[in-house]
């Protein structure tokens, strides 16, 4: 409590973010706290369609460790929030691809991991899928062939920050 | 199981479709499943989930450019991969590497061999329950895509070989270094064999299981460690050596019993054995250049002696691959193979004596191997088949093309 006027002292901490002075009351919006919570526990599901899954592999295990931006794999479509399309898609692994993503639970992101699922890359033939963004709608773009794990963390972050700009997306009556 | 489709033939049997999305299908196969119970009738590999046309695409590409789609094919070992290829279209032009060229080929495969074997083990720990030695398995696994790195800038596809030699010359502080990992790997390879050779869960879940005689995965057309975990004495390094393999000394390691066990074993001593084979090759590596003279590289070379200049060799190569006819490829037809981690990788070129290849085919080990699966999982119950999948070391990649 102030003394002079009774008003409880606010320290802005960051922009949009309060703390109640002697309390551990912060005041901040609700769209904060729920993109806060969401950015960093994205759950990616374990499914690798070619060479680049060799990578989010690599990204996930011992040396470069997903774990500590709060990213874990999981195994099963209905508890994850992302979806990297981690290869090549063919014309006949697209349709599952899609069904795949359709038993995620919103709200749900793709990642969209070298430049086959950017773009088809290098296999411009009869059976391939001309980049992932045909048929889902991609968040965030990581190109290489494949990328780097470090680049498979950077596009991460990149889609974590565009979470944090999320406004509204916290209930069925927004 | 991401997609489970259950259908009921009668009361006892049903029909169960495993993958696409699987986490333990190692990459994109599907099986029909029949069961009685939950004992495997039969069951159905569906393939082609993966199929980029690699085979096709290759016929418009030039000789050297095709060796691009080749890393695409077992991405897990792309270095034997590009080797394979490299060394079929040398025997059709008739180029022979330089002695050095040939022994930083077969570092690099045999260090191509420990990271494939490493992945391996990690996933099929896994799938079986064994989540330490994934982690383990990547920690080293990480340090060999390093120096792959240091040796050409890339990881994964890395694109090294060229036809007639390799890319650059790998420095002597480099193989310093990879000589002083051997060492390590050797002791961590007892390492893993602390978690899991005499590990009571491993050994009732290996022996005996996709148990296959001698005769039927001849007949089968299995090759590598699946082929030598039933003791048959097959190796390609061995009958039909390539690169530097006359000039070392290796074991070719063979099982007995032909299970998942066995084959297990089989690639736990082979990963020593490319361990010891690195370390002779360093220690009697020749000097000298490393691409021949003949060599169609359209690569701006490396050594200093090499400069593209009109009327070059090297430029005359580069002109003539792009036309249709020229006279640095015979007309005819070649397989010849290799022997990759997963098996006998071979290609079969037919030239027309033009610059790009008029027919491509690989013959691929993950394709036949998953051949096998229907046999070797007879009688198994369903989490058998997880560990038949991930004793085979199939990868889609190279499967569908």
């Amino acid at each position: 409590m102030h003394p002079s006027t009774n008003q409880p002292e606010l320290i802005e901490v960051e922009e949009g973010t309060k703390i109640i002075k002697g309390s551990n009351v912060i005041i901040t919006t609700l769209d904060k706290v729920v993109n806060w919570g969401r950015s960093n526990s994205l759950w990616p599901l374990t499914f690798g369609l070619a060479c680049c899954a060799i990578e989010m592999m690599a990204a996930g295990a011992s040396h470069l460790d997903l774990d500590r931006f709060g990213i874990l794999f999981r195994a099963s479509p209905r508890q994850a929030d992302v979806i990297i399309i981690a290869g090549t898609v063919t014309y006949k692994m697209a349709p599952i691809v899609k069904m795949v993503y359709d038993q995620m639970p919103e709200p749900k992101y793709v990642v969209a991991m070298g430049s086959c699922a950017c773009t088809g890359g290098i296999f411009n033939t009869y059976s391939t899928v001309q980049g992932a963004d045909q048929f889902l709608p991609v968040d965030v773009y990581v190109p290489g062939c494949p990328p780097r794990p470090e680049a498979l963390m950077y596009g991460l972050i990149k889609l974590q920050e565009k979470i944090m700009k999320e406004q509204g997306r916290w209930g069925s009556w927004k | 199981m991401g997609q489970l489709e259950i259908e009921k033939i009668s009361d006892t049997t049903f029909v169960l479709q495993m993958g696409p999305h699987h986490p333990a299908t190692h990459g994109v196969l599907k099986l029909w499943c029949e069961f009685e119970g939950e004992r495997v009738i039969n069951i159905k590999p569906d393939v082609g989930y993966l199929h980029r046309g690699v085979e096709k695409l290759s016929e418009s590409k030039t000789y050297p450019g095709a060796m691009t789609l080749t890393d695409r094919l077992d991405y897990i070992s792309s270095m034997t991969n590009n080797i394979g290829y490299c060394l079929t279209v040398e025997r059709l032009m008739g180029i022979e590497p330089p002695r050095r060229a040939k022994f930083i080929r077969t570092i690099v495969s045999e260090m191509t061999r420990l990271s494939s074997h490493l992945l391996w083990l990690a996933t099929h720990a896994l799938d079986i329950g064994a989540m330490t030695v994934f982690l383990y398995a990547f920690r080293e696994r990480e340090q060999i895509l390093q120096f792959f790195e240091k040796i050409c800038g890339a990881r994964l596809t890395v694109s090294y070989p060229r036809i007639g030699g390799v890319r650059v010359d790998i420095e002597k502080n480099v193989l310093d270094e990879i000589d002083k990992f051997m060492d390590e790997m050797l002791r961590r390879v007892d390492e893993y064999e602390t978690l899991l050779t005499e590990n009571r869960i491993w050994l009732s879940r290996t022996k005996g299981v996709g148990q296959i005689t001698a005769e039927e995965a001849v007949s089968l057309g299995l090759t590598g460690p699946a082929l030598r975990g039933s003791g048959v004495y097959y190796d390609i390094r061995k009958l039909m050596p390539y690169d530097a393999y006359p000039e070392v000394e290796f074991e070719v390691p063979l099982g007995e019993n032909g299970d998942t066990y066995d084959r297990y074993l089989c690639r736990i001593r082979e990963m020593r054995q490319s361990a010891l084979i690195v370390k002779q090759c360093i220690e009697k590596m020749p000097e000298g250049e490393v691409l021949s003279e003949k060599s169609p590289d359209i690569d701006i070379p490396h050594q200093g002696k090499r400069k593209i200049e009109a009327g070059d060799s090297l430029w005359s190569g580069f002109i003539a691959f792009s036309q249709e006819k020229h006279d640095l490829m015979p007309k005819g037809e070649i397989y010849s193979a290799i022997e990759a981690p997963k098996g006998e990788l071979g290609f079969y070129i037919v030239s027309d004596g033009s610059g790009r290849p008029y027919r491509m085919r690989v013959r691929a080990p993950s394709f036949i191997h998953i051949s096998a699966i229907p046999k070797l999982c007879e009688g198994h119950l369903l989490a058998d088949v997880i560990a038949i999948i991930g004793t085979l070391d199939i990868v889609m990649g190279e499967a569908d093309r």
